[in-house]
């Protein structure tokens, strides 16, 4: 069965598979998180909640690249109260792990949002440190190991179980940052969140997005995002999830070559929701080919001397 | 992933037609929604103000008409556009009604009648016999009575209007239930304010008759990443905006009722 060579266990999460739904992505309601979960994903990530409702920006929130999806949506939730209730119902609706994404303007907030995500049954806390276009919060947080640190630290002390740390690509050296997590009492990191970019219209003279800069995500960022799972892998023992253009099952493999337990998939969400069934079953085949009898036996091998 | 249709193409508004004190039909070129099909709608994007997503009013050679209610920032920014205006076009997106043979009826309320014209141009030279049911609060808002004349031979548009200034004074649905209760229909069509749709689709289930509808949800990305258009575990921009009785009886509980607002919190309809 599929079960035997692609389940996973990190950071004490059990997920039938190692294909995950990033956040942002639908991941507002659970009717949605289940529709994915039906698509094969082996877990899934809400969108960010933080302590209050936040409308977002106004359109253009998202723009396509060249090889990818360029997006500024501003963090739009109902705040953890309201979204306390989705959480619950989502756990009677899914049979996956549900993973909430949060953030916060301060470290107590982090805390105390991911403490009421946890009260209303999220099976995991992903801390987004890296949102890369709003103010004090996201990347703003993620970037400074002091702060990231604070954060991790205090959620960490707030919550039971595993805390996720997504890691911004936009830094100098994602391994500080790392560090920074493990030290603080991460369980395991997500690399990575978008890549800080924008686009401007010719005619207009104009950016496009209406917040000017967002984040770049799809294909044109999958060999940074992989070169940073490898740079981390290299010098941590932690659970890494890779995220950053993942789109069929090669890329999966690469990112597990690389030193990465599990995947996330988001953009690639949008034209397939059968997309992690797809990638799951061209995984299997793989280790088939290759005699391994579990994808826990590729993780890291590219890192081989 | 990179698509053709999903890329901004700049062009110019090339004509500014007024069809009601409060509606605008606005017509501008582009090859790809040239080829639209009626149900399909584009995110039109207004330099500096916002993007919207938009029915698609008619397609002709190349120009794409789209009709706008002014009823916010946006739309009442494009009311004040003239032709020359230069705006941003993605699409076409979303699925498209399915044409059916035999008798059809559309039952178009408000703006919800601008992508039921554009169908009912497609189906015209097609069906066996075309009927179609509009209504709107007052006369002037009765909107392309002239073209739906035309397409309907007279004696098959029935308009209604809420103060009785032309047609009938009544909302849709009471011509409606006669009409269903009177003649066979193979495929009811329709568009317009959620709750109108809501009873219609009461209306066509109790007597057991085909539906298709066309849902409005608030939209930002347009190709079913964002989630802010959801009804139930479908995505308005991508897996709709027309959606048969089958699937509308999966999200009755949220149709006519709720939506996501843009935190993503439910709120009314």
């Amino acid at each position: 069965m599929e079960s035997n060579l692609l389940g996973i266990s990190f950071a004490g999460l059990s997920l039938e598979n190692p294909t995950i739904l990033a956040s942002g992505i639908l991941g507002y309601t659970a009717e949605s998180l289940k529709r994915v979960a039906k698509g094969g994903a082996g877990a899934v990530v809400t969108k960010s909640i933080g302590a209050s409702p936040r409308a977002g920006y106004p359109n253009p929130t998202v723009v396509q690249a060249e090889a990818g999806l360029l997006n500024a949506m501003g963090l739009p939730n109902p705040g953890i109260d309201v979204y306390s209730e989705e959480i619950k119902y989502a756990k009677t609706v899914l049979r996956v792990p549900l993973f909430v994404s949060v953030f916060g303007y301060s470290a107590d907030e982090y805390a105390s949002v991911a403490s009421k995500a946890v009260e209303a049954g999220a099976d995991a806390v992903e801390l987004n440190v890296s949102c890369p276009h709003v103010k004090q919060t996201g990347a703003e947080i993620g970037q400074s190991p002091k702060f990231l640190s604070e954060v991790v630290e205090k959620t960490k002390a707030a919550v039971n179980k595993p805390l996720i740390v997504k890691l911004s690509p936009n830094v100098a050296d994602i391994t500080v940052l790392a560090q920074a997590a493990i030290e603080a009492g991460a369980d395991a990191l997500t690399a990575v969140n978008t890549l800080k970019a924008m686009a401007i219209d010719t005619e207009t003279m104009m950016p496009i997005l209406s917040n000017v800069k967002g984040g770049l995500s799809g294909p044109a960022i999958k060999p940074v995002a992989l070169r940073c799972v490898f740079d981390i892998a290299e010098q941590f023992e932690v659970p890494i999830i890779g995220c950053g253009g993942i789109t069929d099952w090669r890329d999966a493999v690469e990112f597990f070559l690389a030193g990465a337990s599990a995947v996330e998939i988001g953009t690639a969400v949008a034209d397939d929701d059968e997309v992690f069934r797809t990638i799951c079953r061209g995984i299997e085949t793989y280790l088939r080919k290759k005699h391994y009898g579990s994808v826990k036996e590729i993780v890291g091998l590219a890192h081989r001397k | 992933m990179p698509t053709a249709n999903n890329a901004i193409r700049m062009t110019e508004i090339v004509n500014v037609r007024t069809e009601s004190p409060t509606v605008k039909t606005f017509t501008f070129t582009d090859r790809l929604c040239g080829k639209a099909k009626p149900g399909q709608f584009v995110m039109l994007w207004l330099p500096g103000i916002d993007e919207i997503p938009l029915s698609i009013m008619d397609v002709n050679n190349g120009l794409v008409s789209v009709s706008v209610k002014a009823v916010g920032d946006a739309t009442r920014h494009m009311h004040n556009m003239e032709a020359g205006t230069l705006v941003g076009v993605r699409g076409p997106f979303g699925n498209s009604f399915i044409e059916s043979r035999g008798r059809v009826l559309l039952v178009g309320g408000g703006t919800g009648t601008a992508p039921l014209l554009f169908l009912a141009k497609q189906l015209s030279a097609k069906t066996e016999r075309l009927s179609f049911v509009e209504g709107a609060k007052t006369k002037d808002e009765l909107l392309f009575v002239r073209e739906l004349d035309g397409i309907c031979s007279g004696k098959n548009l029935i308009t209604t209007t809420e103060d009785g200034t032309a047609g009938l004074q009544c909302l849709v649905t009471q011509p409606l239930g006669e009409l269903l209760d009177k003649e066979r229909f193979d495929m009811i069509y329709t568009c317009g304010p959620e709750v109108m749709v809501k009873k219609i689709f009461e209306m066509t289930e109790q007597r057991k008759l085909p539906l298709e509808a066309s849902l409005e949800r608030l939209m930002r990305c347009g190709i079913g990443l964002c989630g802010s258009c959801v009804i139930g575990k479908y995505r308005v921009c991508r897996d709709g905006p027309v959606f048969t009785a089958a699937q509308l009886r999966e999200v009755a509980d949220e149709l006519g009722i709720s939506k996501l607002g843009f935190d993503g919190s439910r709120i009314p309809v």
